[in-house]
C-alpha cells in the first residue's frame, strides 16, 4: 500500500506492506535509524516514537495503522539547529551511555514534559517505566528529566 | 524468527458497517485488528497465523466513554489511558482504572484496548478480573444485529469465547451501583510496571453498619486459571459470617480449590497459589478494616 505519514513535519509517501512495523517503515523505507530496535515486543521502550501525539512502540504499530498519522522521532525534536531541552540535559548529566535506549528515553521524555510541565519523581518513574536502559543504572537518567523540567 | 510479511494481508474498514460486512462474507477468514499491541508480540515472534487482518482502530462507532444515569459504557476501541484517567471510573469502578495503569507501560496504555483484551481471551490479562466484579455486559454486533451478554460467562475455556468469528466486540458497559463498596485490586508481576502478571486480584465488598460480616463481596482473579475467574464459592465462604480466623482460613482453602494456578515460564503453581492465598486474605483485612 501507499502509506502517507507525515514524519517531523514533512508528508512523506511510502510503499510499504500493511503489515510492516512502523520502526521498520521509518528505519528501513525512511532511514530515520535514530530509532532503535531492542527487543522487538513492546517490552524495552527503545522504539517509542510519537504517532498522532501519543508515545507508542513502533514495533507493534503496523503500517496500516499509522496511514494519514503525524509521527515525531528523536530526529524530529531538536529545531533550528538547536537541540531539544531534554537532548542537552541528558548529555550534561550523563543519561547516555551505550546510547541504544536514548532515543526511546527521550522520547519517553517528551511525551512525559508535554502532559506535564514538572512530574515529581515517581511521575518520572512511572512515565519511563517503560523504557529499559543496561547501562546507567537509570539514577542520571532520572536526573537528565529532572533537570529539563 | 519474525513473520514472513507475504503470508499476511490487511485492510482497514471503512466504517463499523464495512467491517461487519467483511467479516460476515468470509466468517473466521478475517481477524479485527485493534490495538495491536498482542498480535504484533506474535507477528515479531513468527507465532500470528498467517492470513487475513482487518483493521478496525479507526473506527469512530466504537470509540469514546458514556455515562449515563445507569451506566458507564466504553467503546472497545477505548484505550488503558483513556480508562485510567476517566473522573467516573475512578471514581465508581477504580479496580479497572489500576488495572488499566498496571497493564504494560505508557506506550501500551496508548494503544491497548478494552475490547482487544477482552478478545485477546489471555488468562493473565488485567482488566477482565475488574470486569467481573463489577457485573460488565458486553455489546456483540454482526451484521445479523446486535446482542448483550454478560461478561460472566463470556470465557468459555482457554482463548474460547461466546462470540462469533462474524462478531465485533462494540462495547463494554458497567452497571452504575448506589451502594458504596471497598475496592481492592492487586496485581502480582515481576516488577511494577510492564510484567504480565503471577497473579491478578481484584474485589470489592460492603461491610455491615457496625462492621464484622460482609453484606456482599465480589471475587475475581487472573493467572490462576485457564480464564479470567469470578470465584463464587469463596465469595459466599466469607459474606454474611464473622470475619475470625476459622473463616478466614476456611474461605482461603475454599479460595485455593476454586483457582487452578500451573506451572509456566512466568511463575510455578506454588508460587501462585501462596500468593493469590495471601492477597485474597489482604482483601478481607483491608476491605474490612481489621
Amino acid at each position: 500500500m501507499i502509506l502517507k505519514i507525515k514524519v517531523n513535519g514533512k508528508l512523506r509517501k511510502v510503499d510499504a506492506h500493511p503489515m510492516a512495523r512502523l520502526l521498520d517503515v521509518l528505519r528501513e523505507d525512511l532511514a530515520l535509524t535514530g530509532t532503535k530496535e531492542g527487543c522487538g515486543e513492546g517490552e524495552c521502550g527503545a522504539c517509542s516514537v510519537m504517532l498522532d501525539g501519543a508515545l507508542v512502540n513502533s514495533c507493534l504499530v503496523p503500517a496500516i495503522q499509522a496511514d494519514g498519522a503525524t509521527v515525531k522521532t528523536i530526529e524530529g525534536l531538536a529545531s533550528d539547529g538547536r537541540l531539544h531541552r531534554l537532548q542537552e540535559e541528558f548529555m550534561k548529566c550523563g543519561g547516555a551511555q551505550c546510547g541504544i535506549c536514548t532515543p526511546g528515553m527521550i522520547m519517553a521524555s517528551a511525551s512525559l514534559l508535554a502532559k506535564k510541565k514538572r512530574p515529581n519523581e515517581a511521575e518520572i518513574r512511572e512515565g519511563l517505566a517503560g523504557n529499559l536502559c543496561r547501562c546507567t543504572g537509570y539514577a542520571k537518567i532520572f536526573e537528565s528529566v529532572r533537570s529539563a523540567r | 524468527m519474525r513473520a514472513y510479511l507475504p503470508d499476511y494481508q490487511a485492510r482497514s474498514a471503512k466504517d463499523l458497517k464495512d467491517a461487519l460486512k467483511v467479516l460476515s462474507g468470509e466468517p473466521g477468514l478475517w481477524k479485527p485488528l485493534a490495538g495491536a499491541t498482542d498480535l504484533m508480540v506474535l507477528f515479531a515472534a513468527g507465532k500470528l497465523p498467517r492470513g487475513r487482518y482487518l483493521n478496525i482502530r479507526g473506527l469512530k462507532e466504537l470509540r469514546g466513554i458514556g455515562v449515563t444515569k445507569d451506566f458507564v459504557s466504553l467503546g472497545a476501541l477505548t484505550t488503558y489511558t483513556e480508562i485510567r484517567g476517566h473522573s467516573v471510573l475512578m471514581k465508581e469502578f477504580p479496580n479497572l482504572c489500576a488495572a488499566a495503569r498496571e497493564t504494560g507501560a505508557i506506550a501500551i496504555q496508548n494503544r491497548g484496548t478494552i475490547g482487544g483484551n477482552i478478545a485477546n481471551a489471555s488468562p493473565a490479562a488485567d482488566s477482565p478480573p475488574a470486569l467481573l466484579v463489577y457485573d460488565a455486559e458486553i455489546e456483540l454486533v454482526s451484521s445479523k444485529g446486535a446482542r448483550w451478554v454478560p461478561y460472566a460467562g463470556f470465557h468459555l475455556a482457554y482463548k474460547k469465547m461466546v462470540m462469533r468469528p462474524d462478531e465485533l466486540i462494540r462495547a463494554v458497559r458497567l452497571p452504575r451501583r448506589a451502594e458504596k463498596f471497598a475496592h481492592f485490586y492487586r496485581k502480582i508481576g515481576t516488577r511494577r510496571a510492564q510484567a504480565i502478571s503471577k497473579v491478578c486480584f481484584s474485589g470489592k465488598a460492603r461491610l455491615e453498619k457496625n462492621g464484622r460480616r460482609f453484606l456482599d463481596a465480589r471475587i475475581a482473579v487472573g493467572s490462576v486459571a485457564p480464564i479470567p475467574l469470578r470465584c463464587l464459592r469463596t465469595e459466599a465462604a466469607i459474606v454474611s459470617r464473622d470475619l475470625d480466623a476459622r473463616v478466614i482460613a476456611n474461605a482461603r482453602k475454599i479460595f485455593l480449590q476454586e483457582i487452578s494456578p500451573i506451572d509456566d515460564i512466568r511463575s510455578t503453581r506454588d508460587y501462585r497459589a501462596a500468593v493469590a492465598g495471601n492477597v485474597f486474605e489482604q482483601f478481607i483485612q483491608e476491605t474490612a478494616g481489621l
